[in-house]
C-alpha cells in the first residue's frame, strides 16, 4: 500500500510499504477512505517530537471501512464504516474504566520510553512517535486498529466522511477543551489559536453555553472563519496587545476561562520570541509557551486555564505566581476521544454542528508532502487538509 | 556468593542490603588508582596532544589536537576531583560521562577516511574497559539500589485489575510465565516443586537452570530459587496484595541473580540499556495486559511481520531511503 512516511525533519514522503496485518486477536484492518493532517503532525514535521524514526507512517485522524477483523473482535464486522479515535485504548484497565482513555495503561508497548520523559506513560497513539507506541498511522491506504471493539465508532451511511472524520481527534479535542472550562451562563471564554482545534473549541464553548467567545490568532483568514462560522469576537495578536484588549473586552476582569489551542510552537511578536526560539534550538527548553503564559496572565481571578495544545517536554518562565495568588485552575490532557464519540455524533446528526466547516483543501494521499508544506506555511489560506487515498 | 534465604527478600530492599564497609574501602582504593590514571593521561594529552592523537589512530590534525587537549584538561580535573573531595563518587560519575564522550569522539574519528581503524578500535576497547571500572567503582561508593556484591537485584510492582486469587492461579502455573516474560523461553515442570528454565540473557547469552519453589502461600506469595550449582544463581519472590479501595491487586516482584561473567556482564547490560529493573517492569506490564485484556499488544509495523523477518534495525543514515522500515516494540 501507499503511506505517508516521516523521513526526518521537514521531510515526509509517500512510499510503497507492506500492507498492515492483524497482529493481535482484537485488531481490525481498516481501508481508509478519508484522512487528515493535524496541527500536531506539524510538531513531528518540525522535528520537535523525540523518538520518531525515519520511515514511520504518520497520521492519526482517519476513517474507513473494516476489511478484516481478528478472532477476538465482537462488535465490528467486515464492511462496516468506522471513525477511529487517535488514542489507542484497551477499555479494560482502571483508567479506561474511568473514561480516561488517552491514559490507557495497556496500549503503549514502549511505555518505558515515555516514563523516562514524563514519569508515567500515557496511552499509545497512532502515528505519533515510538515513545507513544510506534503504531503506524493513518495517512495511508490501510491501517491496523488495535482494540477494535473499544475505539472505532460505527457511523451511519447517510453522513458523509467530511461530517464525521473529525470525530477522530479535533472535534472532541476542541470540545474537551471547552468542557474543562466548566462554562456557566454569562461566561466569556478566550481561545488562543484559531486553527482547526481552536475553531472546534470556539464552537463547543458556545454549545456549552458561553455568552461570548474571543479568538486570538495572527492569521486574518482564521479569525474571519471564527467570526463567520461560530460568531466569535477576534483579536489579531500582532496588531493589538492581547492582555490589554482582553481586559478591555471583559469589563476589566479578564475572561472566565482561557483555552490554549496552540501548544509548543507558539509565536509572539517582539524579542521574547527570539529568546524562547533560541533556547528551544539549543535544547534548553523543548517548548515555546507564549500562548500558555499569556493565557495564564489574562485569565480572571479564580478562572480556568484549559490546555489542549500539545506540549512535549519542558518550558521556561512559567508564571506560577499568577496561578497560586489568583487561584487559577489549570486543566489539561490529550483528548479522551472515546468518551465523546457518541454524544458528538448525536450533535452532528441533529444538525447542531457540521464539522466540515474547517476544511479548506481536499487532496489526494499522493499530495501529502506538498500539503504539509502548505499547512506549515499557512499558504493559500490553509486551514484543514483532508486527503483521500 | 551468599544468597539470602528467599523468605527474607520479602522485606523492603533496604532491609537486606549488605552494608559492606570492606567493599567501600576497596572501592575507594580503586577510585584513587583511577584518579592517578586520569591525571597521567590528562597530562600526556595536554602536553603531547599530537603524539597522543596519533597513537590512538587519528591523523593528529589541528582540531584533533585541540579536542585531545580539552579532553586532557577534563581528565586532570576529574582526577584532582576524585583525590581531593570527600565524595569522589560524583567525580567518578563525571569520568563515566567523559568516557562516554570519548567513545563518541572515537566513533566520529572512526568515520574519517584517514583513520587508522585498528588503533581506534584498540582505543575504544580501552575506554570501554575504563568505563566499566569507573561505573562499577562509582556504584560501589554510592551504594547502588540494585546491586549488592555480585548479585543483581531488582524490585518492581504493578497494579492489575484482577483478584489476588486469579493472579496467583495464573502465576502458579509456571508454564504461563514465558507468555509474558520476554527473556524466558520455556519453563518445564520436573515435579511439583522443581522446574527447568531456559532464558536469553544480555548480549545474546543463553541460560538454563533448575529452580525450586521455596515458599508457596496460596493467593499471597510464591518464592523460588535456583538449585545449588546452577548456571544462573537466582532467586525471586512475587507477592499479591489487594490494592486499597477494591482497585485490583498489587503485584510486587523481587528478583536477584548472579549472572555468569559476574558484574561486568551486568554493567555492560546496563550500559546498553538492558537494565534488569527495566526488563522486570516490561514483563510486569505485559502480564497486566494479558490479565486485563487477554492479549499483549504488538506494535510492530507491517514490514516486520512480512515472511522472512527482515532485520529492521536501521542504521539511520546508511540505509537507502526507499526501504522504509520501522521498528515498533522495544526489543
Amino acid at each position: 500500500m501507499r503511506a505517508n512516511c516521516w523521513m526526518g525533519k521537514r521531510s515526509v514522503e509517500v512510499q510503497q510499504v507492506p500492507d498492515p496485518k492483524i497482529l493481535n486477536d482484537g485488531d481490525a484492518i481498516v481501508k481508509i477512505t478519508s484522512t487528515a493532517i493535524c496541527g500536531s503532525d506539524l510538531h513531528l514535521y518540525n522535528g520537535l517530537v523525540p523518538t520518531m524514526r525515519s520511515g514511520d507512517i504518520v497520521g492519526h485522524e482517519f476513517m474507513g471501512e473494516v476489511v478484516e477483523v481478528g478472532r477476538g473482535v465482537r462488535n465490528l464486522r467486515v464492511g462496516e464504516r468506522v471513525v477511529v479515535p487517535f488514542p489507542i485504548a484497551c477499555g479494560a484497565c482502571a483508567l479506561c474504566r474511568k473514561g480516561l482513555f488517552s491514559l490507557c495503561e495497556n496500549s503503549n508497548p514502549n511505555a518505558w520510553m515515555a516514563e523516562k520523559l514524563w514519569g508515567y506513560s500515557p496511552a499509545g497513539l497512532f502515528g505519533y512517535s515510538h515513545m507513544l507506541g510506534g503504531f503506524p498511522g493513518g495517512q495511508a491506504e490501510y491501517a491496523r486498529v488495535p482494540f477494535a471493539d473499544v475505539g472505532p465508532l460505527k457511523v451511519p451511511p447517510e453522513l458523509p466522511d467530511e461530517k464525521v472524520l473529525f470525530l477522530s481527534d479535533i472535534f472532541p479535542t476542541g470540545y474537551m477543551g471547552a468542557e474543562m472550562c466548566d462554562i456557566k451562563p454569562g461566561d466569556i471564554v478566550a481561545v488562543w489559536g484559531a486553527g482547526p482545534v481552536g475553531q472546534f473549541a470556539i464552537k463547543s464553548a458556545f454549545l456549552l453555553g458561553a455568552e461570548r467567545v474571543i479568538a486570538i490568532d495572527r492569521f486574518s483568514y482564521r479569525l474571519r472563519l471564527a467570526r463567520e462560522a461560530s460568531g466569535a469576537e477576534t483579536i489579531h495578536y500582532e496588531q493589538v496587545d492581547v492582555n490589554e484588549a482582553l481586559r478591555d473586552m471583559t469589563g476589566g476582569r479578564g475572561p472566565d476561562a482561557c483555552i490554549d489551542a496552540v501548544g509548543m510552537e507558539a509565536h509572539v511578536p517582539g524579542p521574547l520570541y527570539a529568546y524562547d526560539r533560541a533556547k528551544q534550538a539549543m535544547g534548553l527548553e523543548t517548548d515555546r509557551p507564549f500562548a500558555l503564559r499569556q493565557a495564564i496572565m489574562a485569565c480572571r481571578n479564580g478562572g480556568t486555564v484549559s490546555v489542549i495544545g500539545v506540549y512535549g517536554g519542558f518550558i521556561d518562565k512559567f508564571p506560577m505566581g499568577a496561578v497560586v495568588n489568583r487561584s487559577l485552575t489549570i486543566k489539561s490532557g490529550q483528548c479522551h476521544v472515546q468518551r465523546y464519540l457518541k454524544p458528538l455524533l448525536d450533535r452532528i446528526q441533529n444538525g447542531e454542528v457540521d464539522p466540515s466547516f474547517v476544511i479548506s483543501h481536499r487532496l489526494l494521499l499522493q499530495d501529502t508532502p506538498a500539503a504539509y508544506e502548505m499547512f506549515l506555511n499557512k499558504q493559500d489560506e490553509c486551514m484543514k487538509v483532508v486527503l483521500t487515498p | 556468593m551468599a544468597m539470602p534465604p528467599v523468605s527474607q527478600p520479602i522485606g523492603r530492599p533496604a532491609d537486606h542490603r549488605p552494608s559492606g564497609p570492606s567493599l567501600q574501602l576497596h572501592a575507594k582504593r580503586t577510585a584513587r588508582r583511577l584518579a592517578w590514571f586520569s591525571i597521567a593521561r590528562g597530562l600526556l594529552q595536554v602536553l603531547r596532544p599530537g603524539d597522543f592523537a596519533r597513537a590512538i589512530g587519528t591523523r593528529g590534525s589541528v582540531p584533533a589536537r585541540l579536542i585531545t587537549r580539552l579532553c586532557g584538561l577534563r581528565e586532570i580535573a576529574a582526577g584532582v576531583g576524585i583525590l581531593t573531595t570527600p565524595r569522589p563518587a560524583t567525580w567518578l560519575s563525571s569520568r563515566v560521562a567523559g568516557d562516554m564522550m570519548d567513545l563518541g569522539l572515537l566513533g566520529v574519528a572512526f568515520t574519517a577516511p584517514s583513520a587508522r581503524r585498528s588503533r581506534l578500535l584498540g582505543a575504544m576497547a580501552a575506554v570501554a574497559g575504563a568505563t566499566v571500572l569507573d561505573a562499577r567503582c562509582a556504584q560501589r561508593l554510592t551504594g547502588p539500589p540494585s546491586t549488592s556484591g555480585r548479585a543483581v537485584r531488582s524490585r518492581r510492582s504493578i497494579t492489575i485489575n484482577r483478584t489476588a486469587e486469579e493472579l496467583y492461579r495464573f502465576w502458579r502455573d509456571l508454564s504461563n510465565l514465558p507468555r509474558f516474560m520476554e527473556k524466558v523461553e520455556s519453563v518445564s515442570l520436573i515435579d511439583d516443586r522443581r522446574s527447568r528454565w531456559i532464558a536469553r540473557g544480555p548480549l545474546g547469552m543463553r541460560f538454563e537452570w533448575e529452580a525450586e519453589l521455596t515458599e508457596d502461600r496460596p493467593n499471597q506469595l510464591i518464592a523460588w530459587r535456583s538449585v545449588p550449582g546452577s548456571q544462573l544463581d537466582s532467586a525471586g519472590v512475587v507477592r499479591f496484595q489487594p490494592a486499597p479501595g477494591g482497585r485490583g491487586t498489587e503485584v510486587v516482584v523481587e528478583l536477584e541473580y548472579t549472572p555468569p561473567g559476574q558484574e561486568v556482564a551486568a554493567q555492560l547490560a546496563r550500559l546498553i540499556g538492558q537494565a534488569p529493573e527495566q526488563q522486570l517492569q516490561q514483563d510486569l506490564r505485559r502480564v497486566k495486559q494479558l490479565m486485563e485484556t487477554g492479549q499483549i499488544i504488538e506494535a510492530r509495523p507491517a514490514l516486520q511481520s512480512v515472511e522472512g523477518g527482515l532485520d529492521t534495525r536501521r542504521s539511520r543514515s546508511r540505509t537507502p531511503r526507499a526501504v522504509s522500515v520501522v521498528r515498533g516494540g522495544s526489543r
